[in-house]
């Protein structure tokens, strides 16, 4: 099966006076047809600004200095995202990537109704559809996600709905193109924790009866283990580790993707305590030379203040980027 | 499309109860009525005046307030009360054309430097920096001496002088809706620049427009009054609240009433219109609502 989105060599930087100070440092990543790929990290480890530059939409002034991708676009053929021109671009969003944002409370206008909203996204890639068209696919779709009294959600405003049923709307609309691939940029984070269960069934069933692929940006590791079946583990600016789900989740190699395990919290641990990484992210600017999670490590060595380890396989589709893991396998 | 109809547009956040909720706030109501009574004055000002305004009258000079000169006369004889309903004619027809101008251009300014970052935003605010460092009242004077006293140039200058207070509010108020997510999602959906400006950005962008509006007025109105105080807003024998005050100037002593009557309407207008302002600034604010 091909791929229906690579990343290869993305590098994303704002300017600081005269100089660019690099926020996503050469990250590479493919996602394939019909599957979920998962992003983990912290807050600023530049998850949300990978996906956001997918669409062109990065925050001014943050930019895109190197790297290419390549989306297999049904309209345009192999195109890529970051260099399309911007009528083409519109065409591909919401149309072919739909994306799905952390706070479903505030993603609508607040002075227009679902149903107008849901007919404005709709109506610019099918204008010639009618009206009796949008509305029996509206409810069709909110029927989907399993809205109750779809008819009346379809004349709701956005504050008279609860975040889950927000979220189950943002979804609807995200799908209502049949998108080939979905982002989700934290879909569950903002939802109570009962609701995060319901949502994340109803993207991963709506993904297979859809068909479309998921980019599933998230800093829990619960959500990863729920809906994807790769994943890559950023730390401040790139990848650190990459893996199939299942083989990550137990082969952890990377000492950072080994305390995001250790620090989720357990029912049945022995411990009381939460387990927290020490140290702080370094920020954008400060990555000098070295290992960036050396600072926090608690396998670090001399070594690792020294070089940058390179991302390199220690088995079948497992990459991980730390000295303590490199073998001589350089074909 | 033959049912867009369903397709309402809602302008305000808060929509048709709007008028109601001003209604209902004790200052709204008497910043409304106070601007009514105003607006009635000079909508039926040849009805209500009593003498002609340019009428001289020279038996009657400095007449005291009594039941023929109900405000009394000025110097000429001309009858006060007359002079200031004709005056709120000039004062609101001043404020509103004046601020329509300044509203006007000050949104697309605002619109454009809000919406379009870097190099266009940088350079219209550097304009609107360079007339905001001008005290207002000084540019305004030698934009009329520039243009030539008239009531059209001088609705010009405080227009323009009132531009920069509007591209700053509406800049920092599309910035701020540019912000949200509800603009990502409808840029992610695909929507075009065009859609999101007008269709997402503009209305909920409105409300702080809207209460600037109110008190750019009063402002507007106050710089006619000190124009025309000043010789160079509405020349004589148009009646302005301005010019009444700046002739009423010589004879304080010996005729009082010629200070205090157009100095009272003045206050009256510009707290009216502050009141609806800060009324309507409470209506707008969402943070108040329960």
């Amino acid at each position: 099966m091909g791929h229906l989105l690579e990343i290869s060599n993305l590098k994303i930087s704002t300017p600081r006076g005269k100089n660019l100070v690099p926020l996503l440092d050469k990250v590479s990543l493919n996602v394939p047809k019909g599957q979920c790929l998962g992003i983990v990290g912290e807050s600023g480890c530049g998850k949300s600004i990978t996906a956001t530059s997918l669409l062109q939409q990065l925050p001014y002034p943050l930019r895109v200095t190197e790297g290419t991708t390549a989306f297999d676009s049904f309209q345009h053929g192999k195109v890529d995202l970051l260099t399309l021109p911007s009528k083409k671009m519109r065409n591909i969003r919401g149309r072919e990537i739909a994306m799905i944002f952390q706070e479903p409370m505030t993603s609508l206008d607040p002075i227009f109704t679902i149903q107008q909203q849901m007919f404005e996204a709709l109506q610019f890639h099918f204008p010639r559809m009618s009206h009796k068209e949008m509305l029996d696919k509206c409810l069709s779709m909110l029927v989907k996600v399993n809205i109750p009294r779809p008819e009346q959600t379809l004349s709701s405003y956005p504050h008279q709905l609860s975040g889950g049923q927000l979220q189950r709307i943002m979804i609807a609309i995200a799908l209502m193109n049949d998108p080939r691939l979905l982002i989700a940029d934290e879909p569950t984070t903002a939802l109570d924790v009962t609701i995060q269960m319901q949502i994340l069934d109803l993207m991963n069933e709506l993904k297979e009866s859809n068909d479309a692929a998921v980019l599933m940006i998230t800093h829990d590791l619960g959500v990863i283990a729920e809906t994807s079946q790769h994943v890559a583990v950023f730390y401040a600016g790139h990848i650190v580790e990459e893996a199939p789900v299942m083989e990550l989740f137990h082969h952890p190699q990377h000492p950072y993707t080994k305390g995001l395990l250790k620090s989720i919290s357990s029912l049945s641990g022995d411990s009381n305590l939460l387990y927290a990484i020490p140290g702080i992210v370094p920020p954008g600017g400060s990555w000098d030379a070295h290992c960036r999670f050396a600072a926090r490590c608690e396998y670090a060595s001399e070594k690792c203040l020294k070089d940058v380890p390179a991302l390199t396989e220690v088995a079948s589709g497992h990459l991980c980027r730390c000295f303590l893991h490199r073998q001589e396998v350089e074909a | 499309m033959s049912d867009k109809k369903t397709y309402v547009d809602r302008r305000l956040p808060t929509g048709d109860s709007l008028l109601k909720q001003l209604w209902q706030d004790p200052l709204g109501r008497a910043g409304f009525l106070g601007i009514l009574f105003i607006l009635l004055l000079a909508l039926f000002a040849p009805i209500i005046a009593r003498y002609d305004v340019a009428q001289i009258n020279s038996k009657a000079r400095l007449a005291a307030p009594s039941g023929t000169y109900w405000f009394g006369t000025d110097n000429f004889g001309r009858d006060i009360f007359s002079r200031i309903v004709y005056g709120a004619q000039v004062s609101l027809l001043v404020g509103v054309v004046s601020v329509s101008i300044a509203a006007g251009i000050g949104y697309l300014f605002g619109l454009a430097a809000g919406f379009f970052e870097g190099k266009v935003e940088s350079t219209i605010m550097m304009l609107m920096d360079i007339i905001f460092a001008f005290p207002s009242i000084l540019l305004a004077l030698l934009i009329v001496a520039v243009l030539g006293t008239s009531i059209v140039n001088t609705m010009i200058a405080i227009g323009i002088v009132n531009i920069p207070v509007f591209a700053r509010t509406v800049r920092a108020s599309v910035k701020a809706v540019k912000g949200t997510d509800y603009i990502a999602n409808a840029r992610s959906v695909g929507l075009k620049n065009s859609v999101i400006l007008f269709r997402h950005i503009t209305p909920n962008s409105l409300a702080p427009f809207t209460v600037q509006a109110t008190l750019a007025l009063s402002s507007a109105i106050l710089t006619e009054a000190t124009m025309s105080f000043l010789g160079l807003g509405i020349q004589p024998p148009n009646p302005s609240w301005g010019s009444m005050l700046s002739e009423a100037r010589t004879y304080m002593e010996m005729a009082p009433w010629m200070v205090v009557f157009p100095a009272l309407f003045i206050i009256f207008t510009i707290l009216s219109f502050n009141i609806l302002g800060d009324a309507l600034r409470d209506a707008l604010d969402p943070k108040l609502k329960l």
